[in-house]
């Protein structure tokens, strides 16, 4: 009986990947994702936190698209390790903090472990979602060899979405796959991809406008580099990172800065960080929870309660109530005037 | 056996990378009750679950927390 071979896929959550193991799966192939959490992923995260997104649909792209396939899918937390593939990317950085070449290299050597640790039970290759030219910094022609290579993958990571376009590896070269079944796609079009979606039923498939990453977005990408000045060190843990995607940030000193709630939503959600920060709030109006991450001078804690008052709903009033709790210490009230639109400057905006 | 996991203030998809985690150790009809406060866990606990052949119980609210009880099934 001929011996069944089996792929392992990198699973985002995306049209491509979904193409990519159902491709594969027209050839009898068996496939399993595979899905890393950075920390930084889209995914998930801010949909649970603010109100105006409780109406959004509540659903990880990854295992939706397990489910439509019909594959397993191993999640797999990596957000300690991917603390050097941030910090140190030998291929530098995209228009933001997105290391998106060696992020590629990082996650299929991953599934190249993967792989050699399920060798026993028939997989053999990876696949992946990858599209020459369909993304400036890792899918590129020059580029598909070196995420090969440097993963340690080489001949058994096949990209079936523009394998044409390619050397044949491993799988096409033993006749595992059939390489005339696969496909020739390259270039920024979608229309390939959603030709071939239509082809096989997808209507519904999530199309992220940055793709799947925080740290492609400026902003966000902004507001990591503001917390590694503040510091003075480039170290993060995870309540840092999932704190950028939450409130309006602002830095009036150098030494610390505010995170303020935009909604009730957030609000509730920072109350989880009051045992670790620094908190303020008003008392004599409705406002928002904000947190103070940094040393902040305890002469400061007024200016920064004022800032706070700003916006809540005594705004406007010649004086709020402030509470100011401080993690294992006795709380204090302040009272204070809210700075006005102007006193709060644009140069503290992160 | 009955096993608690708390993945309070968590927000997915940790919730599901700790329930997958934990339910590796566990055997075949062991249950898993795991105590979350991400909504997000009501969708994401479940596609998991019937992805890998594990069987959702029951999900409920017990004081604030989204509690999602998963039975190992393979």
């Amino acid at each position: 009986m001929e011996e069944q071979h089996k792929a392992v896929a990198l699973i985002s959550g995306g049209l491509d990947s979904m193409l990519a193991v159902k491709v594969l799966q027209e050839q009898g192939i068996e496939v399993e994702g595979i899905n890393f959490y950075t920390g930084f992923c889209v995914e998930g995260h801010t949909h649970a936190i603010r109100n105006k997104d409780k109406d959004k649909q509540k659903r990880n792209n990854a295992l939706w698209v397990a489910e439509q396939l019909g594959i397993k899918l191993h999640i797999v937390d990596v957000i300690q390790e991917y603390k050097d593939v941030l910090l140190n990317p030998k291929h530098g950085y995209g228009a933001n903090m997105n290391p998106c070449l060696d992020c590629k290299i990082f996650m299929v050597n991953k599934a190249v472990e993967w792989v050699k640790e399920n060798h026993k039970n028939g997989f053999d290759f990876i696949i992946t979602g990858e599209v020459i030219g369909q993304r400036p910094m890792s899918q590129r022609k020059q580029t598909m060899p070196i995420v090969a290579a440097e993963s340690g993958a080489d001949d058994i990571l096949l990209r079936p979405l523009c394998a044409k376009n390619l050397p044949a590896t491993k799988p096409e070269l033993e006749g595992w796959v059939d390489r005339e079944k696969l496909h020739d796609f390259s270039g920024r079009s979608r229309k390939p991809q959603m030709a071939l979606a239509k082809k096989y039923g997808f209507t519904d498939y999530a199309s992220p406008a940055g793709g799947c990453c925080f740290l492609t977005d400026k902003n966000y990408s902004d507001k990591l580099v503001d917390l590694w000045k503040g510091r003075g060190s480039r170290e993060y843990e995870m309540d840092d990172i999932m704190l950028l995607k939450v409130g309006r940030h602002l830095r009036p000193k150098g030494e610390y800065k505010l995170i303020i709630a935009r909604d009730a939503g957030e609000s509730k959600y920072l109350e989880g960080y009051r045992k670790q920060y620094t908190s303020i709030q008003a008392t004599s109006h409705n406002g928002p929870l904000a947190l103070i991450d940094g040393d902040i001078d305890p002469e400061d804690y007024s200016h920064a309660a004022s800032i706070v008052a700003r916006y809540g709903q005594g705004r406007d009033a010649d004086e709020v109530e402030v509470l100011v709790s401080i993690p294992n210490q006795e709380k204090q009230n302040l009272k204070v005037q809210p700075l006005s639109s102007e006193q709060v400057l644009e140069d503290w905006h992160i | 056996m009955r096993y608690e996991l708390d993945a309070r203030r968590m927000l997915c998809p940790m919730p599901v990378i700790k329930a997958q985690n934990k339910i590796k150790d566990l055997a075949v009809g062991d249950i898993l009750d795991i105590f979350c406060t991400d909504p997000g866990a009501l969708n994401d606990i479940p596609a998991w679950a019937r992805i890998n052949g594990h069987v959702v119980l029951e999900t409920s609210e017990q004081d604030g927390d989204i509690v999602v009880t998963v039975q190992v099934n393979e």
